[in-house]
């Protein structure tokens, strides 16, 4: 049966694609990038271990509200009966906000499911009803999970915080490790205000710009960071399974933690 | 300087065609309609092309150069080499019509289904005052020449042609931002958007904006602030909460 | 009405219009009470005013709805709204109208223009325009070459589109029935009055005869008759010469617009407009050595409103009361000549034009701000960062002044029915148009002409004109000829390039009589050649017979031109004679009438003087300060 771009009464051309350029590269590398991260993050979610190292907590189990650690918890054990890694207690919030981001979504359905693969590449697919129906209209509560990373990111800018004490819980120390954890709450914080749902409740629900001259003003400053929002979901997945191994190799004894001062 | 391109053009109608290929000579700052126009005007003089401008202002002579959706009138032909074949086919998401021109009547059949614009009274003294920042939003999306690129990239009526029903497509989308964001303006057609536009079929791919020959941010400035606006009406149980209890929404439903 | 018969179930594939085929002619046939030809901004505005009198209307255009001409225009709507002046009114709007048009303007045209255009302005705001704000949220006024106040509501240089943006959804929210892509051949009498018209689909090929007793004509203009021109494929002077094959006459023909700055490199953009807001923004045009020219080009006329130092000029543009206007923004016929003498004189730049710099003048974001198109126009064409290094610009064809004699306050031609607005009208703009009128015009004139037309129609009650069945035969034959040349027949193309060539060389912007005597000649033969004109393929979608079409109506235009620009002998606005340097007082009280006997077009233009109406007293008065 013809269908899509073959349809009748279309012009009848053979080729599903007359592009030339290598409009496969954009798919397969973030294909390659996303699998290679979401096989690392299982692993390290599920481990359950070497996730802390005095004063370093790995971004993936922050807060660690399971039984972790010692040290490793600051804001107390609520969940101290899960039986599984603590990460899967707080994993779900960072893992929905980049699931239901705006951004990630283009490059998943891009990528991963080929709807479409590249802009004039036609799609595999015979039906498509996009986000219009379950499970992928729940993309609409993309807010929420907005909501929920920016506790994460305070929580993670806190964490940033303590790895200015040292090991002993003196402060005035500053480790290789704390610059990783506050490039990474950077590029966190970065990428989170930078998300569309931030930009529409700061401002962009406004009709009147000039009666709200502070939200203007604010609104202003995300579209900013929502202009380059694709850059920092890249970076900061970048940074925090960075952050992460670098715990991880510390928490192992793979080598001890460079401190500056 | 000058020298002969090698061009294949897609020759045909309903009933079928092919790519034809043509040798034409052409000239230094040239751009691929002044190809098919001496194309025309030498070798093949019943050749069908839509155009008018010739400046990339009017949004008639799209097409798909190399697979890729394009303004004939704004492709030069310096960005390709001298020796590269290059392949001019009609847009492919709408039914041919002949050659290079296309029926693009369901852009205008969707058009109708936009309610239009109603204003809140005028001042006392007979005009109207809105601000600068106000209507800055709106202005980008009224840049719209409607060449129809992004509708013909969309993929979820290029591939499905049996979405051309529910789905208005991303120059629609502009238009319901523009007047969902008009500081005047006293519908409120959020739920038309959704509803009747297709707004959540739309999988923010980002293929419209790749393609706008105006630069207009479609996704992430109309598109997606008007899912957004749609989740704030149908989708998000606080700001529906607040819409019935707190400050209510002064636009009449259509 | 008993001869159009009855298949509402067959929609035509384009426009989901009716495409009913079956009555005595064997035509699709379609009823209505005002048939607008063109959809452009005069065009829209006309059918949304018949609409609104509760008039049936349909709109015809040859492209599809949104893409004509309007969109082309950049600057803005000249109306004297006084939003950045308050000083701004009507009499100094219509007095800088008058005197743009060396004095040569209908002068009630030019009134009803300029006490009319600020509420047009409002009306598109209100339909949805989103204009630029005052930053007390007025609609933002610019200034532009001739108009005393900055006067000119813009949108960016963009103005057109959202003006022909918000037209077109306003006449779609209507419901407003639009013919795209359909070309209108001929109009049908009966006896004396407008009976109907005939078009063709430009998809199919086929025929469509409309039954309208009015007729508004609203086609834009000649420009493609010249071979650098800012005009479109559209530009072939249509109505101009539908408007003389039914009857009706043209005046001031011999006044073509050449815009003063158009891109000359690379070639295959050569005419395409910068707009006048470059100047109006502060750019300044620069010869191959540097001098701001324009301080040795300002006529007598305009001495006592020009900058005569780069100081005073400079000092303009922040201080309007104390400085004098530069005299890059003098009326765009002193520009364009200017620019054409230092060009022949050996000072133009490296591909023939001159230099029009902003680079220098203002800094990159507010170019990038203001004149959004014109960097991406020069960006992506050209490969030049107009906020880096300057434009090179040389005059291009943009606009005819002259058009079908209307009456000034109902649009009515000569033939009871048909109308005409916008560029095709004639009258409103005398010898020379001002930047931004021509924009207020279209609304202005296009809302007239509708009103009247649905009036007319209105006042006719029952009793209708009928087209003769034979007409519309006829109309076929003629329009179906270009197939029935088997060989050796003439390509539309040539001829037009021919044509083209003639019009450049002969009557371009200094004209002299050797010159035009010779461009009839030249004509006259490529009439000839156009009685053997032949095409190829068959009627569907086919350009080649469209230009064939559209050829015919090019050759009348030019050869009213022609004749018209012989005729007159004197220089004024957008006629420079070489061998009539000078304005001529006793041709300043006179207007040249076309006509073609028997509506034949084959047959040679007839011409006449005609006295111009004269202005009453209180209008005078302001002439005198």
């Amino acid at each position: 049966m013809s269908y899509g771009v073959r349809s009748p009464g279309r012009a009848q051309i053979e080729q599903k694609t007359l592009r030339q350029d290598r409009w496969w590269l954009y798919p397969a590398v973030t294909f390659t990038v996303f699998m290679a991260f979401i096989v690392y993050a299982t692993w390290r979610a599920f481990a359950g271990h070497d996730y802390y190292s005095a004063p370093y907590l790995s971004p993936f189990y922050s807060p660690c509200l399971g039984s972790c650690v010692k040290g490793s918890s600051d804001f107390g054990q609520p969940f101290g009966w899960w039986p599984l890694s603590a990460a899967l207690i707080v994993l779900i919030f960072p893992l929905g906000f980049r699931m239901s981001c705006y951004y990630y979504r283009k490059a998943y359905y891009r990528s991963f499911w080929l709807s479409p693969p590249a802009c004039g590449v036609a799609e595999p697919h015979t039906k498509y009803t996009g986000e219009s129906r379950f499970p992928l209209i729940l993309n609409n509560i993309h807010r929420y999970f907005f909501y929920a990373a920016v506790l994460v990111a305070v929580v993670l800018s806190y964490d940033a915080v303590l790895a200015f004490r040292d090991a002993t819980g003196h402060w005035g120390h500053m480790g290789l490790g704390t610059l990783v954890l506050v490039v990474n709450v950077v590029l966190i914080w970065a990428y989170t205000l930078g998300c569309h749902s931030c930009r529409h409740a700061v401002g962009g629900r406004l009709r009147h710009f000039s009666k709200h001259p502070l939200r203007y003003k604010a609104w202003t400053l995300v579209s900013k960071l929502n202009a380059n929002h694709a850059r920092y979901a890249w970076l900061s997945l970048f940074s925090v399974a960075l952050a992460d191994l670098y715990v991880y190799l510390l928490a192992i004894g793979a080598f001890s933690d460079p401190r500056f001062f | 300087m000058g020298y002969d391109l090698r061009l294949r053009v897609w020759r045909g109608d309903r009933s079928g065609g092919q790519l034809g290929d043509y040798s034409v000579p052409v000239e230094e700052g040239e751009v691929v309609l002044d190809a098919i126009h001496r194309l025309q005007a030498t070798q093949a003089g019943d050749l069908a092309v839509r155009w008018n401008c010739k400046a990339g202002k009017c949004g008639s002579c799209s097409a798909e150069i190399n697979g890729r959706p394009r303004l004939m009138c704004m492709t030069r032909l310096s960005d390709f080499e001298e020796s590269e074949t290059i392949t001019v086919t009609p847009v492919r998401t709408f039914p041919v019509i002949r050659d290079l021109v296309t029926d693009v009547s369901f852009n205008y059949e969707k058009a109708k289904q936009v309610p239009a614009v109603k204003l809140t009274p005028r001042d006392p003294d007979g005009k109207r005052r809105m601000m600068q920042v106000d209507v800055e939003r709106g202005q980008e999306f009224r840049k719209c020449i409607e060449c129809f690129l992004c509708q013909n990239v969309c993929h979820v009526v290029r591939d499905h042609e049996e979405n051309k029903e529910a789905f208005a497509g991303p120059r629609h989308f502009l238009r319901y931002a523009e007047l969902d964001m008009h500081p005047l303006d006293t519908h409120d057609r959020r739920k038309l958007a959704q509803d009747v536009a297709g707004l959540g079929m739309c999988n923010i791919t980002k293929c419209c904006t790749e393609v706008c020959p105006e630069g207009i941010h479609i996704t992430d400035n109309a598109i997606i602030p008007m899912k957004e606006r749609v989740v704030d009406r149908k989708f998000d149980p606080v700001t529906w909460l607040g819409s019935k209890i707190g400050r209510r929404d002064p636009r009449d439903e259509v | 009405m008993s001869h159009i018969s009855q298949q509402p179930d067959e929609r035509h594939p384009m426009t989901g219009n009716r495409m009913d085929s079956g009555d005595d002619t064997g035509f699709e046939r379609h009823e209505y009470d005002v048939v607008v030809i063109g959809a452009g901004g005069a065009g829209l505005r006309a059918a949304i005013a018949a609409h609104d009198a509760g008039a049936r209307v349909a709109i015809v255009c040859k492209s599809l709805l949104g893409k004509a001409h309007t969109v082309m225009a950049e600057g803005g709507i000249a109306a004297s709204m006084g939003n950045v002046y308050p000083d701004d009114n009507w009499r100094v709007h219509f007095r800088d109208t008058m005197r743009g048009g060396k004095m040569l303007n209908n002068w009630r045209m030019a009134q009803l223009h300029a006490q009319e255009a600020p509420e047009r302005v409002l009306e598109l705001e209100e339909w949805g325009a989103l204009f630029d704000r005052t930053p007390e949220g007025l609609i933002s006024q610019r200034d532009f070459g001739g108009h005393k106040y900055a006067r000119l509501a813009h949108v960016g240089d963009r103005t057109g589109l959202e003006m022909i943006r918000t037209l077109q959804q306003h006449a779609v929210s209507l419901g407003i029935d639009v013919f795209m892509e359909c070309t209108v051949t001929d109009i049908f009498k009966d006896g004396d009055a407008v009976a109907g018209a005939f078009a063709y689909w430009r998809e199919t090929g086929r025929f469509v005869v409309f039954d309208a007793p009015a007729v508004v004509l609203a086609t834009g203009g000649i420009g493609k008759s010249y071979q650098v021109t800012s005009n479109s494929w559209e530009y072939t002077g249509d109505g101009h010469a539908l408007a003389m094959k039914t009857g009706a006459s043209l005046i001031n023909m011999e006044f073509v617009q050449f815009h003063p700055t158009g891109m000359v490199w690379p070639p295959s953009v050569k005419g395409i407009l910068v707009t006048e807001s470059v100047r109006g923004d502060g750019g300044a045009l620069k010869n191959s050595e540097g001098n701001r020219f324009m301080f040795d080009y300002i006529p007598e006329y305009f001495k006592s409103e020009t900058a005569d130092s780069v100081e005073e000029a400079e000092g303009w543009y922040a201080d309007k009361k104390n400085n004098r206007r530069p005299p890059e923004l003098l009326p765009r016929d002193e520009v364009a000549r200017a620019i054409n003498s230092e060009i022949k004189a050996g000072r133009g730049s490296p591909h023939g034009g001159v230099f029009l710099d902003i680079a220098s003048r203002r800094d990159a974001d507010f170019i990038k701000r203001r004149l959004p198109s014109m960097y991406h126009q020069f960006k992506e064409l050209a490969d030049v960062d107009i906020t880096a290094e300057p434009m090179e610009v040389g005059p291009t064809c943009h606009y005819v002044m002259g058009g079908v004699e209307v009456d000034a306050d109902t649009e009515q031609s000569r033939v009871p029915g048909l109308y005409a607005a916008g560029e095709v009208a004639g009258g409103m703009h005398g010898s020379n148009r001002l930047g931004g009128n021509s924009l207020s015009d279209l609304l202005v004139f296009g809302r007239r002409a509708g009103e009247s037309a649905a009036a007319y129609v209105q006042g006719l009650k029952d009793v209708r004109p009928r087209i003769v069945a034979d007409d519309v035969r006829l109309a076929a034959r003629t329009a179906l000829a270009p197939f029935a040349i088997e060989n050796g027949g003439e390509n539309p193309y040539t001829i037009q390039k021919d044509l083209q060539d003639v019009m450049q060389r002969l009557v371009g912007i200094i004209r002299k009589a050797e010159e035009l005597e010779e461009s009839l000649e030249e004509i006259q033969k490529l009439k000839d050649r156009a009685t053997r004109l032949s095409v190829e393929g068959h009627r569907q979608y086919n350009p080649g017979w469209h230009l064939a079409i559209d050829l015919t109506n090019m050759l009348i235009v030019c050869e009213c031109i022609a004749k018209a620009a012989l005729e007159r002998k004197e220089s004024r606005g957008g006629h420079t004679r070489d061998d009539y340097p000078g304005p001529d007082d006793s041709w300043g009280q006179v207007n040249l009438v076309l006509t073609l006997a028997g509506g034949d077009y084959s047959a040679p233009v007839d011409l006449e003087h005609k006295p111009l109406p004269q202005m009453p007293d209180d209008l005078r008065e302001l002439f005198d300060q």
